[in-house]
């Protein structure tokens, strides 16, 4: 087995992405992600690549756009008050077909909310977040070995699919320690002839851009993206399930709530209820296919979040109300505990299903 | 014998610009000056949102089109990818000193080596003649329709001065294109401005003051006009900031 380093979630995003080959990182200080540039800052110089403070989200990410505009992998970093300021940059990069990587240590919010960790950013990140229509992949973490690899898989689904892939992970994911190995198979980047590398006088002039006056020409372009969407949906969805082959109740969590309610099932299997986890990894494109199959022999989907219930409309889609969905959150920083949970778990064990 | 032909770095396309508008002219002395240079094949320019968004039909070079005001930020990332490239922006002066302000003001404070043309013509000519960062006081504009008035909306920015304050840039020019000697003097600006990056000094901009007679509401030469008796009382001409020839300021 591969040799492990016990590291911050922040910092095994910052080691796997510079593994996966990114070479520049641009970012603004907000926390509780700023160990990732200042992990970036101390090791860009010694391997020849850049680290540059931008003087905001914005620049940030126009930067990023720049990069990605030469056809290198490149990422940037933020939470999510930053995150906002990121949206337009986002949007214009998905218009010019733009791959990237965006991590996003969520906060609680609205406004300038706390620095505690929130899940309350998931319907901007697996709408777009954005203006126009269009999706990032979005991939959500739940352990420091997962920031790592997900950062690269983030990179490698950027680079295949032309598109912007999320890492959202929250304030627990990002401070929290724990032993990783950063001993990956890495996809080389593919060939990018698109790039504005400069023409060598050998061909016709790149063009990255995002502008498309002519409707029926942009309605095309928009149809397009959303046929490669339609091969990602099928392609690239994750998910993991546990112990719900015989569950009479699930529960739908991702990240920090996926691990509190992985205890919580624990301790009702204990208890003899019946109850499993699905845990979506890719947020967009949304594992649809478990909750479908969970509505057949479920009486009820608890959906666990450190939100106000943004998830819950996704496992509702999914599950197509053909069965209960309840909501089981804490919001503004707070935690639920595996207590909280496993209360949710007994009431809904003790209703008769629909 | 050819006497004139039509730069390498522009391309045989119709451009969309208005009848008098000066965006040709610098369009053409850009493209000359990669010409000369020799450096069309190693350039990526980025073009902005304004009147001249579409730049990027027009140049040969490899092109990217920015979000508004957002160039010197992606122009950093396209330089900071591969330094051996020639990177250079085209804005307009609310896409420069409006919205991205920030952008070009924090360019400028790194010295990133990168070449900025800022078109200055004193008002948003896209979206049909609102007032600029640049609107003369008194200027009408559809947004300014008594007049620009200080007292309600301030005093026009002058870029170059602003700039000049900090340590970061390398190379700051003022020029127009309303005349024969007035062109000939802006391309040895551009020029001057590319040789800067190709010799890796830092961040150049030259600044130059143009004609909108479509938003204006004037003939192309009464707009040419109206550059030497409104404009360059307020935007003196010259040379800002030159670093490497230490050269003092010159108003």
């Amino acid at each position: 087995m591969a040799d492990k380093v016990l590291m911050k979630g922040n910092e095994a995003i910052a080691e796997a992405a510079i593994k996966a080959g990114c070479r520049h990182y641009f970012g603004y200080p907000i926390t509780p992600q700023t160990e990732v540039a200042a992990y970036m800052a101390k090791r860009m110089p010694k391997i020849g690549g850049t680290f540059l403070q931008a003087e905001s989200e914005i620049a940030a990410i126009n930067m990023v756009y720049g990069v990605a505009s030469a056809g290198l992998r490149v990422m940037t970093s933020s939470s999510s008050p930053g995150i906002s300021l990121k949206g337009e940059g986002i949007s214009y990069l998905a218009g010019a077909d733009l791959p990237a990587l965006v991590v996003n240590v969520q906060r609680g919010g609205p406004g300038l909310g706390g620095i505690q960790p929130s899940q309350s950013d998931y319907f901007q990140a697996t709408r777009g977040g954005g203006h126009g229509d269009y999706h990032m992949i979005v991939l959500a973490p739940s352990s420091v070995q997962e920031m790592a690899e997900l950062t690269v898989k983030g990179f490698e689904l950027a680079d295949k699919y032309r598109m912007t892939s999320m890492i959202l992970a929250d304030g627990t994911m990002g401070q929290m320690m724990e032993p990783v190995s950063l001993d990956f198979d890495v996809a080389p980047a593919p060939e990018k002839p698109w790039a504005t590398t400069g023409t060598g006088l050998a061909r016709k002039h790149n063009i990255v851009n995002s502008l498309s006056l002519v409707p029926e020409q942009l309605e095309k372009l928009n149809m397009e993206r959303f046929e490669r969407y339609a091969v990602v949906k099928e392609n690239e969805t994750m998910y993991e399930e546990y112990m719900m082959d015989d569950a009479e109740i699930a529960i739908a969590a991702f990240g920090i709530a996926a691990r509190v309610s992985k205890n919580a099932v624990k301790e009702a299997r204990k208890q003899g209820i019946k109850v499993g986890l699905i845990r979506p990894i890719t947020l967009w494109p949304f594992p649809d296919a478990p909750f479908k199959k969970a509505a057949t022999h479920v009486k009820e989907i608890i959906s666990v979040e450190l939100s106000m219930g943004q998830m819950i409309e996704d496992v509702r889609l999914a599950s197509e109300c053909k069965v209960k969905v309840s909501l089981c959150n804490r919001v503004g920083g707070m935690i639920p505990s595996p207590e909280q949970v496993l209360e949710a778990v007994k009431k809904a064990n003790s209703n008769g299903g629909n | 014998m050819i006497v004139y032909d039509k730069p390498h770095a522009l391309l045989d396309v119709p451009l969309h610009y208005c009848p008098g508008c000066t965006h040709g002219i610098v369009h053409k002395l850009v493209a000359e000056v990669i010409d000369e240079l020799g450096i069309e094949g190693k350039t990526i320019g980025i073009a902005p949102v304004g009147c001249s968004v579409m730049a990027y039909d027009y140049f040969a070079c490899d092109m990217i089109e920015a979000a508004h005001g957002r160039a010197p930020a992606v122009a950093t990332g396209v330089k900071r990818a591969d330094p051996t490239k020639v990177v250079f922006t085209y804005q307009g002066d609310g896409d420069l000193a409006s919205i991205g302000m920030a952008e070009t003001v924090h360019a400028a404070a790194r010295n990133e080596n990168i070449t900025v043309i800022f078109i200055n013509n004193a008002i948003y000519g896209m979206t049909g003649g609102q007032m600029a960062p640049t609107s003369l006081v008194g200027q009408v504009t559809q947004t300014s329709p008594y007049g620009r008035d200080p007292k309600l909306c301030g005093y026009p920015i002058k870029v170059c001065e602003l700039l000049s304050e900090l340590e970061g840039p390398e190379y700051l020019e003022r020029v127009t294109v309303n005349s024969i000697p007035h062109i000939r003097a802006a391309k040895k600006a551009i020029k001057k401005a590319f040789m800067n990056q190709i010799e890796g000094k830092g961040f150049s901009l030259v600044e130059v003051v143009s004609s909108c007679p479509t938003n204006w509401g004037m003939t192309p030469q009464n707009a040419l006009k109206w550059i030497e008796e409104k404009m360059l009382p307020y935007y003196p001409l010259g040379v800002y900031k030159d670093r490497s020839a230490n050269a003092e300021v010159q108003k």
